[in-house]
């Protein structure tokens, strides 16, 4: 045997050693009845063409690698950028666990979230047993300030109440009478994580807002001049949310970020485990209601919300996600006009410094094709940045994207020259985005982990932006939000690009009088 | 415009549940209430006297041609019918597939979410047989119907899925403001057929809000597919329904908590009313020839 304790061999070198090479070769002949390997290679290059393209795009009841995840993922996003509180989600252990790993593969830290364990005889009799030991069990075990419930798709096909469960809880003393419970209802098959980080975080501001579910009278607004602001589901709200409260603190403005969950998803490695760490205190939480006004950084993670607060009297303002010079002029801007602050001339330098970084690099992404692919919001801000830059965002797709959002990037094309010749697909998946880059190649993908099969498919370098990102690590400690996030984008793509121009020109005595030391 | 009012009615499947309800709204559309009917039952006959046609195009057949039901507008599945009452019908799966309650659910959050409860005094949900899964409760939620109508009659299944229905409200009554209105008698012509009702009624701390006579135009009516306030105003019967309208009307916050009761003090009641006689335990489970 190749592998010894002497010399152990990880996963990379052990299967290809002789003996496992030889038994991969005769598991595939004597068992898996393999087409001729011509028949393997036609097929593959039909997949490659327009033909097959058709077929494709002709699709209506298969969606193969969808670019999104399901609600209760955005659910818990939500809820742990609240000071001390558990996500509680009603349903299926399995569910929660899925939420747990694909944050933590992510934030590379522990996610704490818990569920009601629903099994074969709740999902008969209903859920409300499994609500009241799951809310007492909570409460004494890991002693949250909160509990923020949402749900799985069992407990909504069975049609749990979660406002008639957590009151009954609450008699039955599964936690006193006055504690915190929001909820929201988010079933997976609806919607995606982005509609459930909008139900669960209008859940908890109607919680504080209307009276907590009929236990105490409503707030009364009393306007003061404190600005809300909203993230959105963000892979990179570590670094981004930082940034904000950089800008807003270089501004002077009082503020309020609603679901800061920058900290509990960097704690320190000091020796003390925090099962809950930072966020929007429940004050706060509370109190955001007499705020002039609410900034969301992502309209389509906050469709709900947003007309919720606007009904409440304030002022709102839906960004798409900005990255750009301009983009970022319009978030600051906003801030400015609804606080009444000055922009402050350090915030001014940053610009300068971006725009000078964009005319230094500018002839090497000019005339360039991107394809992108992400979540509704994040795909206008990467599309109206490369526009900004002078690159054609030719493919934009957005598998949670809905009619609306496509007119709004068309509508962004519209605006531009270098937008002429570009597509947007609304609710396409990664299989459509691979017969796009077969048929109509572009020079770079931007997208999250999963676009690296559609790198190795079809040979688009990949640029790594978005959720969730796996197999790269710290990127959620940049922000890309502000100039200098935007300098954070500006530099991946760049790096992108002069690491394709060095591979194209790495042969010696025969590309290599282009492998330059200067780019 | 006054607050909204929502109500549903509930009851055993095939008590004339859907004819009561639509006659009874048709009654208070004729006193100027404007009325929206949701359908939360597959069949989808709820709005079938008011429409004169089964509506075919229900919420979530139409959801599912057009992939999702996010797709949908109002318009799609809104229809108008007599004295402008306006129909949904939630629709669902046919027998022995798929979750029906999934689909009242469904329906509802996508009235709310479009708008459809905006300008009407009335919106009445028709929803089937007993509360059998989460779904069917969805109408009993935090800030849906605030009262429930059981359409009963004297049959001992009837009132046995009153009880049923009452033990539903009673879940929902503790946490929330869903209140039993009152139970609606539709007459089977059975055996001291008033009285039961009356004594199931106050047996569940309810009253007895109408009892509603048998009569053969409200066939001739469905025939035509038309509720008797239609197909002849004039009718006695027309003025019974009318009657039960202002009741409904007049009832508005006097619902109650029900208490229902076990199946023994059930069969007691039959007893009591001299519809079941008494018999000794040894006899029970024995053939009538034995």
């Amino acid at each position: 045997m190749s592998q010894s304790a002497e010399k152990v061999l990880d996963h990379f070198d052990l299967f290809r050693q002789p003996e496992y090479v030889e038994m991969f070769e005769d598991k595939k002949s004597n068992f898996e009845a393999p087409h001729p390997q011509e028949k393997i290679t036609e097929v593959i290059e039909w997949t490659k063409t327009w033909d097959y393209r058709e077929k494709n795009f002709a699709r209506e009841a298969l969606t193969v690698n969808p670019a999104k995840a399901c609600q209760p993922l955005g659910a818990v996003f939500a809820a742990v950028g609240f000071e001390g509180t558990m996500p509680f989600v009603h349903g299926s252990q399995g569910c929660v666990a899925y939420y747990r790993s694909h944050f933590s593969r992510h934030f590379k830290e522990p996610s704490s979230c818990v569920s009601s364990s629903m099994t074969e005889d709740a999902a008969v009799f209903g859920g409300l047993n499994n609500m009241i030991d799951g809310l007492a069990n909570t409460y004494s075990m890991y002693k949250p300030k909160m509990i923020a419930v949402s749900t799985t798709c069992m407990a909504e096909v069975i049609g749990d109440d979660l406002n008639a469960f957590i009151k009954t809880s609450k008699e039955k003393g599964s936690v006193p009478e006055e504690y915190d419970v929001p909820f929201a209802h988010t079933p997976a098959f609806v919607g995606s994580h982005i509609t459930g980080y909008d139900n669960a975080m209008k859940g908890i501001l109607a919680h504080f807002w209307d009276g907590k579910a009929g236990t105490v009278p409503a707030l009364e607004r009393k306007p003061n001049n404190k600005i809300n602001f909203l993230g959105g589901f963000d892979g990179y709200t570590v670094g981004n949310l930082r940034e904000v409260k950089r800008i807003f603190n270089m501004m002077g403005i009082e503020y309020t970020i609603l679901g800061d969950n920058s900290d509990v998803w960097d704690t320190p490695a000091d020796g003390e485990f925090r099962m809950y760490d930072g966020g929007t205190t429940l004050e706060d939480a509370a109190n955001s209601i007499h705020a002039k006004a609410t900034i969301s950084m992502q309209e389509y993670c906050t469709e709900k919300t947003l007309p919720f607060i606007a009904e409440h009297g304030q002022e709102v303002v839906a960004l798409n996600h900005p990255i750009g010079v301009e983009a970022t002029d319009k978030f600051i801007m906003e801030v400015a006009r609804l606080t009444g602050a000055t922009i402050p001339d350090e915030l001014s330098k940053e610009r300068g410094r971006l725009v000078d970084a964009i005319a230094d690099s500018n002839a090497h992404i000019h005339g360039k094709k991107f394809a992108i692919y992400g979540d509704p919001d994040m795909c206008l801000g990467l599309a109206a940045f490369l526009l900004e830059l002078g690159g054609e965002p030719t493919h934009v797709l957005a598998t949670n994207g809905n009619k609306e959002w496509a007119e709004k990037v068309q509508a962004l094309f519209d605006a531009s020259p270098f937008g002429k010749n570009c597509h947007v697909y609304a609710g396409k998946d990664l299989w459509h985005m691979r017969s796009l880059l077969f048929t109509e190649p572009v020079d770079f993908l931007i997208g999250n982990t999963y676009g690296k099969y559609l790198m190795r498919d079809t040979g688009t370098p990949l640029i790594r932006i978005g959720f969730p990102v796996f197999d790269r690590h710290h990127k959620h400690r940049y922000p890309v939000w502000g100039y200098q996030g935007t300098m954070n984008v500006l530099v991946w793509i760049l790096d992108a690009i002069f690491e394709q121009i060095d591979r194209n020109t790495i042969v010696p005595a025969k590309t290599d009088y282009s492998f330059d030391i200067i780019r | 415009m006054s607050a909204l009012r929502q109500i549903a009615f509930y009851g055993k499947g095939g008590i004339g549940k859907s004819t009561t309800s639509q006659n009874t709204l048709a009654a208070l559309a004729e006193m100027g209430k404007k009325i929206l009917i949701v359908g939360c039952d597959p069949k989808a006959d709820s709005t079938r006297l008011i429409l004169h046609a089964k509506a075919q195009d229900t919420i979530l057949s139409l959801a599912a041609e057009a992939g999702s039901v996010e797709d949908l507008e109002l318009d799609d599945v809104m229809k108008v019918g007599y004295r402008d009452i306006r129909c949904v019908e939630s629709g669902g799966p046919e027998p022995g597939v798929g979750c029906a309650g999934r689909g009242v659910i469904t329906s509802i959050n996508f009235l709310e979410e479009e708008g459809a409860y905006e300008g009407v005094d009335y919106v009445s949900y028709d929803v089937l047989g007993d509360v059998v899964c989460g779904g069917f409760a969805m109408p009993i939620r935090e800030n849906k119907a605030q009262e429930i109508y059981i359409v009963m009659s004297g049959e001992m299944m009837a009132m046995y899925a009153a009880n049923n229905i009452s033990k539903g409200i009673l879940k929902y009554a503790n946490s929330g403001g869903v209140r039993l209105g009152g139970l609606v008698c539709n007459e089977r012509q059975t055996d001291k057929e008033l009285e039961l009702a009356e004594s199931l009624a106050h047996k569940l701390g309810t009253k007895l809000i109408y009892f509603v006579p048998r009569d053969n135009i409200v066939q001739h009516a469905e025939l035509r597919r038309m509720t008797v306030l239609e197909y002849d105003p004039q009718s006695k019967q027309a003025e019974h329904y009318r009657e039960l309208a202002r009741r409904v009307d007049g009832n508005c916050g006097k619902g109650i908590i029900p208490t229902p009761i076990t199946m023994d003090e059930l069969e007691d009641l039959l007893m009591e009313h001299g519809v079941m006689a008494q018999v000794d335990e040894s006899q029970v489970g024995k053939a009538a020839m034995a």
